[in-house]
């Protein structure tokens, strides 16, 4: 055969197999040789798995690094922060910690995404409350006690229109050592239906507070034509436009702050296997003060699309992960030095690349324009922007 | 004709009239007593000093940008014997076609409200007047059955209305040739063509830096951007209203577009501006109005079905509501031919009611101003300095009967195979466009975009930019228009514009074609 790529998935969606197909790539099954595999996290586990795992060989792919759940996992994340911010307070640079007192909670099963299993706390003694009723309930499963973590709440989100949103961006991960990392331009808001009232009465309405778009759709208020989504270039019109520019660059750069200093927490413990590249979905949360907020990573972030825009955007973000993972589409080699040419990002962005920060001294600093702020400095020391997450036991 | 002093004597005259009385007139009595006190003030000299006092402090600014605010609203006194009809619309068959529709309107109002036997206006009951003060942020989540409720007209219909004007006094020969104009306005109004609007948006030429062009990411800020933002901060610092209007007609920096914007409009935040649109507030809350039920449908159907203004639904329905009751908006009738129809109100609300308007005019404000008072005060100004005039029929030369028939010369003369074309299978380009200028682009353009549209029309306080960059689109895309065959395929040409950057196209257009 004349070099076709050999392909299989788990995820039986259209933006996936579209774009497999455009490239002339050939479908193959599980068993047979195969070049490319598009595989669920549930695969990514067996195949890395002690007993029922295989090697890879120098021309397969895969889309999953074997253990991110050191960075989805909000447990083993937060374990990986901690550990993470020591190191750099040996180095002299200090993060703070924040803790707060009496903000709204909520506790969210570790390991499950899309909103399912989450609820809301008014307070400690509640949750005190719920745990003792659990250990009698049949629903809390017997095989593993899960661990819970407790998110602190952001009673002070941003409001846009009144209503609450959450950014979704897609970050690429080639390989985390060197750590080279690319942010995909075409972002977005997703926005609350019902209108945000902090009301403790309001508590119970689950979809007041949860922006996750598997809950939104079941919401009466649900709007099937545009799914209530909003590009992030609007949104940097719309703070540029309301609070200035200044503020809204620093925003934008703290974002980029946050994702690589969760990339770089997590870098030593991952398995930087030579087959793997990863695409994230990180969700944050932006509070009155225009500061941002991680809520959490995806590492199977959601293909399916609500409407044709978002259809559009998903199609092009497989279309250009492949470009720079699979260079020219054609059968790849995983010693390759994962370092695609300029042309090929598409709608990427070079995030944070490690070779090269290091190369050319710590103050590289890549000019940004309208749109979002390229390359963060290797070593910068600032307030920490996340929520403290402690594990519950 | 009229000489240019008693001209000039008679506008000072009028301006002060229009001036007195005002908030302004007030603020700068109080100000000049309060100023008695001071050391400075001495009694032989008192009118100097007082001038003097009112120049440093900036009061004198205020009342600069008041009086030219005045002098860009209102229309050059004609003849002082001039009765005031003339004033507002010297021609007599637009007058008569305005009222005409005027009328029509009212007739549709009227039996929509007999059909569904809703009364045109009434007084809430207690019990929803509460249910309505609670949900007034969030109007957006309700549902109730609009599925009666019919919009008053299209703008197809008011196309079909422009259409059928004709001047009874203008005899224009049994021949067609092609000289004659081949579109569907047939009124010979007079519209500029290249060469004057050349001269007209000289600040948008080739060789002048322009916001749209010269900020774009390949472009480094030095050469232009660095520089502009630092005028910009410095106009803001002077509170010149006649400055930032010749400023913006480069463009505005998003972060200083609200403040700009208002200062152009002369709109202050004074605390009697936000009371007013308190009030305005509990009269939505204390009566009904049949129009509320017709705008609630109109932005349920657009606004929250488009991508960038989802968000601002709720806003929209605010800003809505209040203007629908803001009598102050009559004294734009003032300077329009449009006299508000009178409408039967149970309970003699004293207020009258006028023409239906079309919501997405609001909703790019909304990306600037989040104060619903601020972004009333902005919108009710923009409505009744221009957007007003796309609704009515008038000579005047940003009103929409000169546009459209300045966007038709523009493509006949520059593009007359295009024209032509489009002609034969029945795609006249205006049925295209005019969507497009009813609605001054708003949820055509990408929003910023859009806001870098209106930045020019604050500039030249002029609509005619709209007309002009209408004819650009269709050149721009001449070469797939000249494919089609029928007027579904043109529309479908045209039916995207949101990728469009129109400066871009506003520049080569007007500078850079071979003519």
């Amino acid at each position: 055969m004349a070099g076709k790529v050999m392909w299989v998935t788990d995820i039986e969606k259209s933006v996936l197999i579209n774009n497999f197909e455009k490239r002339g790539w050939i479908q193959v099954a599980e068993n047979e040789d195969w070049n490319f595999y598009w595989m669920s996290v549930q695969t990514i586990r067996n195949v890395f798995s002690v007993e029922t795992g295989y090697r890879l060989s120098d021309d397969q792919i895969v889309n999953h690094f074997p253990n991110h759940y050191e960075l989805t996992r909000k447990d083993l994340m937060v374990k990986n922060i901690k550990r993470y911010r020591k190191e750099l307070e040996k180095e002299g640079s200090p993060l703070a910690e924040k803790d707060e007192n009496g903000k709204y909670i909520y506790l969210e099963p570790c390991g499950k995404a899309q909103g399912k299993g989450i609820f809301l706390i008014n307070k400690l003694s509640q949750i005190k409350k719920w745990s003792r009723d659990s250990k009698t309930s049949s629903f809390v499963s017997q095989s593993s006690k899960e661990a819970y973590v407790i998110s602190l709440y952001i009673n002070n989100p941003l409001l846009i229109g009144g209503k609450k949103f959450d950014l979704r961006l897609y970050v690429l991960v080639s390989t985390y050592r060197p750590l080279r990392c690319y942010m995909y331009k075409l972002g977005f808001c997703r926005f609350c239906t019902v209108k945000y009232t902090p009301s403790t009465s309001e508590l119970d309405n689950m979809f007041v507070h949860l922006t996750n778009v598997a809950i939104q759709k079941h919401g009466d208020d649900y709007n099937h034509i545009h799914g209530g989504k909003w590009t992030v270039s609007n949104l940097r019109l719309y703070l540029e436009s309301t609070r200035g520019k200044e503020v809204t660059n620093k925003l934008f750069d703290e974002i980029h702050w946050i994702i690589v200093q969760s990339l770089k927490a997590v870098a030593p413990v991952m398995n930087n296997d030579k087959h793997c590249f990863e695409c994230y979905g990180y969700d944050i949360i932006i509070d009155d003060k225009l500061k941002p907020w991680l809520i959490e990573v995806n590492a199977s972030p959601s293909l399916t699309s609500s409407t044709a825009n978002d259809r559009i955007l998903k199609y092009n973000l497989i279309n250009d992960t492949l470009n720079i993972a699979v260079p020219n589409g054609e059968i790849p080699d995983c010693k390759w030095n994962k370092s695609p040419p300029k042309e090929v990002l598409g709608n990427y962005e070079v995030l944070y690349d490690e070779e090269m920060a290091q190369s050319d001294g710590p103050d590289r600093d890549l000019r940004s324009r309208s749109g979002q702020s390229t390359g963060v400095k290797g070593n910068r020391a600032r307030d920490s922007g996340k929520p403290v997450l402690t594990t519950w036991k | 004709m009229l000489d240019p002093d008693s001209g000039l004597s008679l506008t000072i005259a009028r301006i002060v009239q229009r001036l007195k009385g005002s908030s302004l007139h007030s603020q700068l009595e109080r100000q000049a007593r309060v100023s008695l006190h001071k050391p400075e003030i001495k009694l032989e000299s008192l009118k100097e000093d007082i001038k003097d006092f009112l120049r440093t402090s900036g009061w004198e600014k205020k009342l600069q940008n008041a009086v030219y605010s005045e002098l860009n609203v209102f229309p050059s006194p004609c003849h002082p014997a001039a009765p005031p009809e003339h004033m507002k619309e010297p021609l007599a068959y637009m007058r008569k076609a305005q009222g005409n529709w005027e009328k029509r309107i009212l007739k549709s109002l009227n039996s929509m409200c007999t059909e569904l036997g809703i009364p045109l206006a009434q007084k809430r009951p207690v019990n929803e007047q509460k249910e309505l003060l609670n949900k007034w942020n969030e109007m957006g989540t309700d549902e109730p059955d609009l599925s009666l409720f019919r919009p008053v007209y299209a703008p197809k219909d008011f196309l079909e209305v422009l259409m059928n004007l004709r001047n009874p006094n203008y005899e224009n020969g049994e021949q067609l040739s092609f000289r004659n104009h081949l579109g569907l306005i047939q009124v010979p109004l007079k519209v500029k063509d290249i060469p004057e609007l050349k001269e007209d948006f000289s600040e948008l030429g080739l060789n002048i830096g322009q916001l749209g062009i010269d900020d774009s990411a390949q472009v480094p800020p030095e050469f232009f951007e660095n520089e502009h933002v630092r005028v910009g901060q410095k106009v803001l610092a002077e509170q010149d209203s006649a400055a930032a209007q010749q400023y913006v007609r480069q463009g505005c920096p998003t972060a200083l577009r609200a403040d700009l914007w208002a200062l152009i409009l002369n709109i202050s935040n004074q605390p009697e501006d936000i009371l007013y649109y308190e009030q305005l507030k509990s009269n939505v809350i204390q009566h009904d109005l049949l129009v509320d039920s017709l705008i609630y449908k109109d932005v349920k159907l657009t606004a929250s079905n488009d991508d960038y203004y989802f968000v601002f639904e709720d806003y929209l329905y605010q800003v809505l509501l209040c203007f629908s009751r803001d009598t102050s908006v009559l004294e734009h009738f003032t300077y329009s031919s449009a006299t508000p129809p009178k409408s039967y109100i149970r309970g003699k609300l004293g207020m009258e009611e006028y023409a239906v308007f079309y919501p997405p005019n609001v909703a790019p404000l909304c990306f600037l101003y989040h104060e619903p008072s601020r972004l009333y005060q902005i919108f009710r100004e923009m409505y009744v300095r221009f957007f007003f005039r796309l609704h009515s029929i008038s000579s005047h030369a940003s009103g929409i009967v000169s546009l459209c028939l300045l966007f038709e010369t523009l493509l006949q003369t520059h593009l007359p195979q295009l024209f032509y074309h489009l002609r034969e299978i029945g795609a006249q380009p205006l049925r295209i466009s005019f969507k497009w200028l009813v609605r001054a682009f708003s949820g055509y353009l990408a929003t910023d975009q859009l806001l870098l549209l209106w930045d020019r029309i604050l500039g030249y306080n002029s609509l005619e930019i709209l007309a002009v960059l209408a004819a650009a689109v269709f050149a721009f895309r001449a070469v797939n228009l000249m494919e089609v065959t029928s007027l579904a395929a043109a529309e479908a040409v045209l039916a995207d514009l949101s990728t469009l950057k129109v400066m871009p196209l506003l520049q080569i257009f007007l500078f850079a074609t071979v003519t």
